[in-house]
């Protein structure tokens, strides 16, 4: 594989490390978006080499994990329906609902599978003409561009029995959700590298300027991380002692160009458009979603299936449960800090969606740290 | 689904929204390349839910490598002296 192992070399790892303890000299804390990120942080011990002065907090970059509830909800409905096939990446179906998850759907009897992509749920339409076909679309601006191709495939092939139920997310108003919040103590980030491949680093600027926070477009490799996190201290350091301004920082430009992928720009914006949205943990967030447009309304699952969007239910079920999720996204919390962390909660009993999803903050302490990290948290 | 490391191109798609194939480590998956139209036979792509967002660049990805490799050198030049 090309560019693995030149970013995990250990001797420039070391430097790297150093050089970002030659240059900190105050306490700062940034927060990696992409859960991604916050797997590679945790299995290659990145958090643990860092100094004292640098903490690193995990932010809403799983696309699972961001999900409400109510949405969970919605297509479990959705995949209850007499004659609906549903489908969604695998990690979705053993999320928890209000009171169940789509894997338990299943065993009810609802057609539930597990696609690779947004394009094999249409084949999968194609190939069955006799099931409606609902793909449950949940992803960043990295998977918008793959459903927008499954919807503009299905219009192009007249297929009757496809469409969205799209939970779609924009991660530069989450970004705004957080760090506009009285409790924020996130002083720099590192922006998600494959969310900036297709949206391109413009588009975080402004958030940069209002705010006054470095954003640093990071890769996924261990010295990617290293790298990015010492752009990012090294804007810090600089306002700190000159009142220098921020920037937004491109660490990441084997992948990331400053216009981004114009061709999947073009396909999102043929078929989506911004709309309000709701996030776990973060509540509705204005400009934060995809919706299809007018012109696909036929691919629509809402439209079709006459569903409401779901609302909100801050008092309801989720909010008596001890899953701390919520903060644990807004990286107000780590996943040890929760109670239930490696006891009540674990991969194979998951009380909450980031310790299902395999870009989950929870699963991936308890994947790479165990149960140690729990007993650290004591 | 957003784990994605590079995958290298060894078939092109026959139509715009078609699928090509990519080569990760041994197991060789379809994908859509619509939107790296650019993207020869052996380029190197990443990949998200089955449709490649970017191509690899090789020149910037050895920018990076001797950025890196400048510093380590400027900070034990600086670490002698
Ligand atoms: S450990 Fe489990 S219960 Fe706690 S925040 Fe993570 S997912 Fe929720």
């Amino acid at each position: 594989m090309k560019y693995l192992a030149e970013f995990r070399d250990p001797e420039r790892v070391r430097h790297s490390v150093a050089e970002l303890a030659r240059v900190t000299t105050q306490q700062w804390t940034v927060m990696e978006i992409c859960g991604g990120q916050t797997h590679a942080i945790v299995r290659y011990g990145l958090d643990q080499l860092l100094p004292q002065g640098i903490e690193l907090v995990h932010g809403p970059g799983c696309p699972v994990c961001v999900t409400p509830i109510e949405e969970i909800d919605q297509a479990i409905a959705v995949a209850l329906l007499p004659g609906v096939t549903l489908c969604s990446f695998g990690d979705m179906l053993r999320v928890p609902g209000t009171d169940t998850d789509l894997l338990q759907a299943r065993a009810q009897g609802a057609d539930v599978r597990v696609v690779y992509s947004p394009l094999d749920a249409v084949e999968l339409a194609l190939a069955e003409p006799e099931r409606d076909v609902v793909f449950f679309a949940v992803g960043f601006e990295t998977t918008t561009p793959a459903s927008a191709a499954a919807a503009l495939r299905a219009k192009q092939l007249g297929i009757a029995n496809f469409s969205l139920l799209s939970s779609h997310v924009r991660v530069p108003p989450a970004m705004s959700a957080i760090l506009s919040s009285d409790e924020c103590r996130v002083d720099g980030f590192l922006a998600a590298g494959h969310v900036c491949s297709v949206m391109g680093s413009a588009e975080y600027e402004p958030l940069c300027d209002r705010y006054q926070v470095p954003i640093v477009i990071t890769g996924f490799e261990p010295l990617d991380i290293l790298q990015g996190l010492l752009a990012c201290v090294k804007q810090l350091e600089a306002r700190a002692a000159t009142g220098a301004a921020v920037h937004v920082e491109n660490q990441y430009t084997r992948a990331v160009r400053e216009s981004g992928n114009v061709h999947a720009q073009a396909l999102v914006n043929e078929v989506f458009e911004r709309a309000p949205r709701n996030w776990r943990g973060l509540g509705s967030i204005e400009q934060s979603g995809f919706e299809l447009r007018e012109g696909y309304a036929q691919l629509d699952a809402r439209r079709r299936l006459q569903l409401e969007m779901p609302s909100l239910d801050p008092q309801g079920k989720a909010a008596a449960s001890p899953c701390i999720a919520g903060r644990v996204l807004r990286g107000l919390e780590k996943p040890a800090d929760c109670p239930c962390f490696a006891r009540e909660c674990t991969p194979e009993t998951p009380l909450g969606a980031p310790m299902v999803s395999s870009e989950g903050a929870c699963a991936a302490y308890f994947q790479h740290r165990g149960r140690s990290s729990q007993e650290a948290a004591r | 689904m957003c784990l994605a490391i590079p995958g290298c191109i060894v078939e092109l798609a026959a139509d715009p929204l078609g699928q090509g194939k990519v080569r990760f480590g041994e197991v060789l998956r379809p994908v859509c390349l619509a939107c790296v139209p650019e993207a020869q036979v052996g380029d190197y792509v990443i990949v998200h839910a089955g449709f490649a967002i970017s191509v690899l660049d090789g020149a910037e990805a050895e920018r990076t490598l001797a950025l890196l490799d400048a510093a380590r050198d400027a900070g034990a030049a600086g670490g002698e002296a």
